[in-house]
């Protein structure tokens, strides 16, 4: 074992308790100032002591916002609510497009396979507003403007060659004899998808769909663009909560709570299928 | 149960020829072994007959019927990869279980065959493992086992003993020549070990950059190497090689070997005056007493007891290292000066040039003993 003195080990502590403090304190201050009122948020200087309030959730819940200058209705649980839709809905569609492309991509070594694979990348180095603009025009040709089938269509941009790439990699991973060996035993190629690559790269897969969806969940700019107040996620939801007498810091808090809570959730949950090492052990090399 | 034909096949990878107009043909029931240097070509042969890739020309034919064009699932054939590629998320029952399922067995049918034939091969007891959960040696006879379960007529194993323990290995290699025989199918057998290929070959095919260099018994092959490098990748210890140049006197032919004339029996008549290189097996050199006709002078430089055998190293006037092996417990110079004799009828006679083996058959029976 290791012998490591007193003082590295108090050192050592010290250090790792700083970067969780860095780290973890605007959660942490988030979930503060969501139990509290704009007037003691706004204190100075700012108290660890107060008074719990639930306010902020029952206006988020009951979509009744009460400001000095009166009540205002938000649409924050429809908004919860359509981030929830469009997000899995696009991992959906693009774990059913793009699972079987990386495949595709993996094995198959057809003319111009590098080309495609790379251009479906490249989607993610334009910049979103660059090509918001044209999208915009042709949606509203299209009638696709402010539809939910528009805007999971325009969401694939971020989920598709994100899972084609992670997963690609994965199937890459797998030994081609093992899939070769199943082929031999008398299977068609595509039981041998669906027994061999699919089941091996399944931590790859569970990977890519999470990564998706956070990134799905967090966009922000082409639903602003592409979607009016009743097909908006939380992230554009939740500009209305600057209103004409302030910033309503409280349910800012309490929004961001709810909204980070299914990614934190789901990426809590699917940690144990993120952890690899399914394939050790089956081929010695 | 079926033969194999393999004709004029040609496999490329780029600009690089991996199978040259390559034509093999395994008769039913026979074992080949694919003997050669990695990098030969004998893995892309196997996996062209298993259908896994596919040949740039030629025709290969199972049982008579054209494969060429049918995907793997349908030839019907058993193969064992080296690197056992097992599938990893299966118990070791159901991996043995794959051939069978594909055939839509009953469960009953498969859970009879592969008891069967992991009895056979000794893992009964490891059925419900995971193959991480398995020795290396497991690992390989479920690798077979499932090669094996499906009884088809074709099996082809690509080195299966290349990565299992040394004890393993020669186990396996007594038993696996009755285990392929009792089934009766045809097999094409890859290996870089020249003491797997004498043992599990009916023929062996000597492979080396994508052609085959000899096609023949175990026998002929050590006996009657085709080549230099052929006579070098079969023996252990390896053959002893020396320049030589052949010149004739009133008994026939010979070589000088520090100074020593020794006979060759065979057909060497056009050997004579040319640049050679003589292919003495260790076995065909035996110590002598001093005085023996042709003995050669020599100085021990190392002896190595091998169990079974002794190797000797010794070093001729001229300063050429020759090794000398002999069965243990029979008498020899252990140090110092010594003779030896060669045997002249099993010396083997290579063109230095070209490498290739001269005259025609000359087989003795080394096994006998007779080194004069």
């Amino acid at each position: 074992m290791e012998h490591t003195s007193l003082l590295e080990r108090v050192l050592r502590g010290i250090a790792l308790t700083l970067v969780v403090i860095f780290f973890m304190f605007p959660i942490v201050w988030i979930f503060m100032m969501s139990f509290q009122t704009n007037e003691t948020i706004l204190r100075i200087p700012p108290q660890l002591v107060f008074k719990p309030t639930l306010a902020n959730y029952t206006a988020l819940i009951t979509g009744k916002l009460t400001t000095a200058a009166g009540t205002l209705d938000i649409a924050f649980m429809r908004n919860l609510w359509n981030s929830v839709f469009l997000s899995v809905t696009s991992v959906a569609v693009a774990l059913l497009l793009g699972v079987p492309a990386a495949y595709a991509f993996a094995r198959h070594k057809f003319r111009g396979s590098e080309d495609i694979a790379f251009t479906l990348l490249s989607f993610r180095f334009a910049p979103a507003l660059l090509v918001l603009l044209p999208l915009t025009l042709y949606f509203q040709k299209l009638g696709l403007a402010n539809t939910y089938i528009g805007l999971i269509w325009v969401y694939q941009l971020i989920c598709l060659p994100l899972i084609l790439w992670i997963v690609r990699g994965y199937f890459e991973d797998i030994p081609a004899d093992i899939e070769y060996a199943y082929r031999i035993a008398g299977h068609s190629w595509f039981a041998t998808f669906r027994k061999i690559a699919l089941p091996l790269a399944g931590p790859g897969i569970a990977a890519a769909g999470l990564l998706a969806f956070i990134f799905a969940w967090n966009n922000f700019v082409f639903a602003l663009v592409l979607a009016s107040a009743d097909k908006q996620p939380v992230t554009v939801g939740a500009l209305a909560f600057i209103t004409s007498s302030g910033i309503q810091y409280g349910q800012i808090s309490a929004a961001i709570v709810l909204s980070i809570t299914p990614t934190l959730a789901l990426a809590l949950y699917a940690q144990r299928y993120l952890v690899e090492g399914l394939s050790l052990g089956a081929v010695k090399g | 149960m079926a033969s194999l034909e393999l004709r004029n096949v040609v496999k490329r990878y780029k600009s690089q020829t991996v199978l040259d107009n390559l034509s093999l043909t395994v008769a039913d029931g026979e074992t080949l072994v694919l003997f050669g240097p990695s990098g030969a070509g004998k893995t892309v042969l196997l996996r062209l007959v298993a259908g896994v890739i596919d040949p740039d020309e030629g025709k290969i034919f199972i049982g008579g019927e054209d494969m060429t064009d049918l995907d793997a699932e349908f030839r019907g054939v058993g193969m064992a990869f080296q690197n056992f590629a097992l599938f990893p998320h299966m118990t070791a029952f159901d991996n043995i279980a794959t051939p069978l399922q594909a055939k839509r067995s009953s469960q009953s049918a498969m859970k009879a065959g592969v008891e069967g034939v992991a009895k056979l091969l000794k893992i009964g007891h490891v059925l419900s493992h995971k193959p991480r959960a398995l020795s290396n040696g497991q690992k390989q006879r479920t690798a077979l086992a499932r090669a094996l379960v499906g009884s088809p007529p074709v099996l082809l194993l690509d080195d299966p003993l290349r990565n299992v323990d040394a004890k393993l290995r020669f186990e396996m290699r007594l038993e696996l020549p009755r285990l392929l025989a009792d089934r009766g199918a045809t097999v094409v057998y890859v290996t870089q070990d020249y003491k797997e290929a004498m043992a599990l070959g009916d023929r062996i095919a000597v492979m080396s950059q994508g052609v085959i260099k000899q096609l023949g018994t175990p026998e002929q092959i050590y006996r009657e190497p085709a080549n230099i490098e052929i006579a070098r990748l079969f023996g252990d210890p390896t053959i002893n090689l020396l320049d030589v140049k052949p010149s004739r006197d009133a008994k026939g032919i010979y070589v000088g070997l520090s100074n020593v004339q020794v006979h060759l029996t065979g057909a060497y008549d056009a050997t004579v005056g040319r640049d050679c290189v003589i292919g003495l097996r260790p076995e065909a050199l035996s110590f002598v007493d001093e005085g023996t006709p042709a003995a050669i002078p020599v100085t021990v430089e190392a002896e190595t007891p091998l169990n079974e055998k002794i190797v000797t190293l010794v070093r001729t006037v001229r300063g050429r290292e020759i090794l000398v092996s002999r069965p243990a417990g029979t008498p020899g110079q252990t140090e110092g000066r010594a003779h030896i004799a060669v045997d002249g009828k099993s010396a083997l006679l290579f063109d230095h040039a070209s490498g290739d083996r001269i005259g025609a058959r000359n087989v003795v029976n080394l096994r006998s003993g007779e080194a004069a």
